[in-house]
């Protein structure tokens, strides 16, 4: 290429600004190759989370929005008692239901990296696991509604059996049915990452602990739990910050008498109050934040990356 | 130190049914002998192994070790411990707490076991690194953790699974060495698996040459190498040149290429096999090595102390002869040359098919 260059290149001067050209652009060559990196990051994720953080100091009069400086969102929401109520309901949702999908995530993970012999197999039980989310969240979550309602097949089933004679309340529009929609929405989000750092546990080391004469439980708790930490704090990052910022799932299946964060900036959007709305969706991202770093500072996940 | 050889009796191992990995093998370790078994991939020398340790089930015969029969025990309950290839350390414990681990196994108290596992690190040189990560140390030093976690309960046989496979050539020299003096120092019995024949001739009391999960031949290096019963174990082990011999109606015997040989043999079979070591041909032989291969040199290997020279008969079998440096140089020969090799009668040595 530079050879060209040169030799077509009739005067030395000449020759020396077409180099130089040249040296310019190869040293801006690699920002330009980053380039479709930054336009996607600006235009999905920086824009977006500056113009909420800068609506959230905005001023809002009857149906206007007034562009201005005021911390009367932020004050307002955060002296408000709804706002600790709900941000406290949404927390405990967010801890149920990590403590439940860890488990079961965990259990089926180990029955699939560590039971399930051949590999086919494995294959075709952890697609049994993802087949289901093929399908809209929405649906999976009306389809609990026939199940657990007060006719519902649950319900029926007991009564028929003579187990109890009133149909069960709890079971449908109660904190229940959302930790159990949750649960049944988001285990495959812990399923996935923990049963990736199992199958890269080294198969030795397993042999190597029963070597040293560790029992099954031994084994469990001494290797493959410390092993699989960075896969279960991947899937609690999913998990808390998927739970965190849901608002449809807890509206539907507490039938509007439960509370979440994401459902009372919903309201507030709907009520077109955008920079209240915007000033509790910043307080949510920092703590939603602040909680995968606390996570990041327990388990060092950089190499699972 | 009570009696801890290792005694396989028609031990058999088949996967799914019709693999059969190892095949009614039997063998006797005496105890505190240094055992290698080799052959090559396949040949069922690590399912033997991992059958001893008790990480694998036989599917027939019994497992002894000294005189208990351990054929159902798990691996703890053997008195065996074993080194794992890829070492097997623990990537989230220290050095320290990886030797430790059996101890914390046993329920031994942390200070307790923390001191036992520092002495049993500076027995093999690496009390410095107690509190480093295995991933934080060189390949020769993950090994010497290995090794130290495989000797922390004093186990009356060690059983090696190549240990030597993953180290360059200079590390491979030295750990062969502290292999061996750890051996005969801790007077223990050691079972060693390899696919190296150097490193089961330099280290082995035993060796022990598999083939397709039966035992060919089990012998002292020496006897091994000098007197390899079959043509297999004759080129697994290398350095000699099989040839086939045919007797001809007036009962002399020819090689393939019609050349005559003299064989010191009673044999009445119509053919046989010959080992003759590479090393024991001469090129432009003396009279007193009767028996000559005619060939051309077909490669000439420079490997410092000695020089390798292949050449190839008539018939077109390949046959290599082994010259000290001297000797090559004094008359060397050149790609292409018409040769003559030669050997004794008495160097030469029957094979058994």
């Amino acid at each position: 290429m530079s050879s060209t260059v040169i030799t077509a290149a009739p005067t030395g001067a000449a020759d020396d600004r077409v180099k130089g050209g040249r040296r310019r652009f190869a040293a801006f060559l690699p920002y330009l190759q980053s380039l479709p990196l930054w336009l996607v990051m600006g235009v999905f994720l920086l824009i977006p989370i500056a113009t909420i953080v800068a609506v959230s100091f905005w001023d809002d009069q009857e149906y206007a929005l007034v562009p201005t400086f005021i911390l009367d969102n932020y004050r307002d929401a955060l002296s408000s008692r709804v706002t600790w109520d709900t941000y406290l309901s949404t927390i405990r949702y967010a801890v149920i239901v990590w403590a439940a999908t860890l488990a079961i995530g965990f259990t089926v993970a180990y029955f699939l990296a560590f039971h399930v012999r051949s590999t086919l197999w494995q294959m075709v039980l952890f697609q049994l696991c993802a087949i289901p989310f093929l399908t809209s969240n929405i649906i999976r979550m009306i389809s609990w509604i026939p199940f657990l309602g007060r006719n519902g097949l649950i319900n029926q089933t007991l009564i028929d059996l003579h187990l109890t004679d009133h149909p069960l309340e709890f079971l449908l529009f109660s904190p229940f049915a959302v930790v159990l929609a949750f649960v049944h929405l988001y285990t495959l989000f812990m399923v996935v990452p923990i049963f990736n750092t199992m199958m890269r546990i080294d198969r030795a080391l397993v042999e190597a602990a029963r070597d040293a004469g560790a029992g099954p439980l031994s084994v469990l708790r001494h290797v493959i739990v410390p092993l699989s930490l960075p896969g279960m704090s991947i899937g609690t990052i999913f998990v808390v910050t998927l739970v965190m910022g849901d608002f449809v799932t807890v509206q539907m299946m507490s039938g509007g008498q439960s509370a979440s964060v994401g459902l009372l900036m919903k309201n507030e959007i709907s009520l077109l109050q955008y920079p209240s709305a915007a000033a509790h969706a910043v307080v949510l991202l920092v703590t939603v934040l602040l909680m995968v770093w606390a996570i990041l500072r327990v388990v060092d996940i950089r190499k699972e990356l | 130190m009570a009696d801890a050889g290792v005694e396989l009796i028609a031990v058999t191992k088949r996967y799914g049914g019709t693999v059969t990995a190892v095949d009614a093998v039997d063998l006797r370790i005496p105890s505190g002998s240094y055992c290698c078994l080799i052959g090559p991939s396949g040949c069922g020398k690590t399912s033997t192994l991992r059958m001893i340790a008790g990480h694998e089930t036989a599917t027939a015969g019994d497992i002894l070790i000294g005189a208990r029969n351990v054929t159902e025990l798990p691996p703890a309950e053997r008195g065996t411990a074993m080194m794992f290839q890829s070492y097997a350390l623990f990537p989230h414990l220290t050095c320290l707490d990886n030797v430790a681990f059996s101890l914390r196994m046993r329920g031994v108290e942390k200070t307790e076991r923390r001191r036992k596992a520092a002495e049993m690190l500076a027995r093999v040189h690496l009390d410095e690194m107690a509190e480093r990560r295995p991933a934080q140390l060189s390949g020769g030093q993950q090994q010497r953790v290995a090794l130290a976690r495989a000797l922390i309960n004093n186990p009356s046989v060690l059983l090696l699974d190549e240990p030597l496979s993953a180290l360059d050539p200079f590390l491979r020299g030295k750990m062969r060495e502290e292999l061996k003096r750890l051996q005969r120092d801790l007077g223990i019995t050691f079972v060693h698996v390899t696919h190296a024949q150097d490193e089961a001739l330099a280290l082995a009391d035993l060796v022990v040459v598999m083939e397709r999960g039966k035992i060919v031949q089990s012998d002292a290096p020496r006897a091994v190498f000098e007197q390899p019963r079959t043509q297999f174990v004759a080129r697994f082990m290398g350095g000699h040149n099989i040839l086939e011999c045919r007797r001809t109606a007036d009962g002399a015997w020819h090689m393939r290429d019609g050349s005559p040989i003299i064989i010191d043999t009673a044999e009445a079979a119509a053919s046989l096999r010959l080992a003759v070591r590479t090393d024991r041909m001469r090129l432009m032989p003396p009279p007193e090595l009767p028996n000559r291969l005619h060939g051309a040199v077909t490669a000439v290997e420079y490997h410092g102390p000695f020089v390798r020279v292949a050449l190839q008969d008539k018939a077109g079998d390949d046959h290599s002869l082994l010259l000290s440096e001297q000797d090559f140089y004094a008359r060397p020969v050149a790609l292409g040359d018409q040769v003559v090799a030669g050997f004794s009668p008495a160097d030469a040595h029957l094979l058994a098919n």
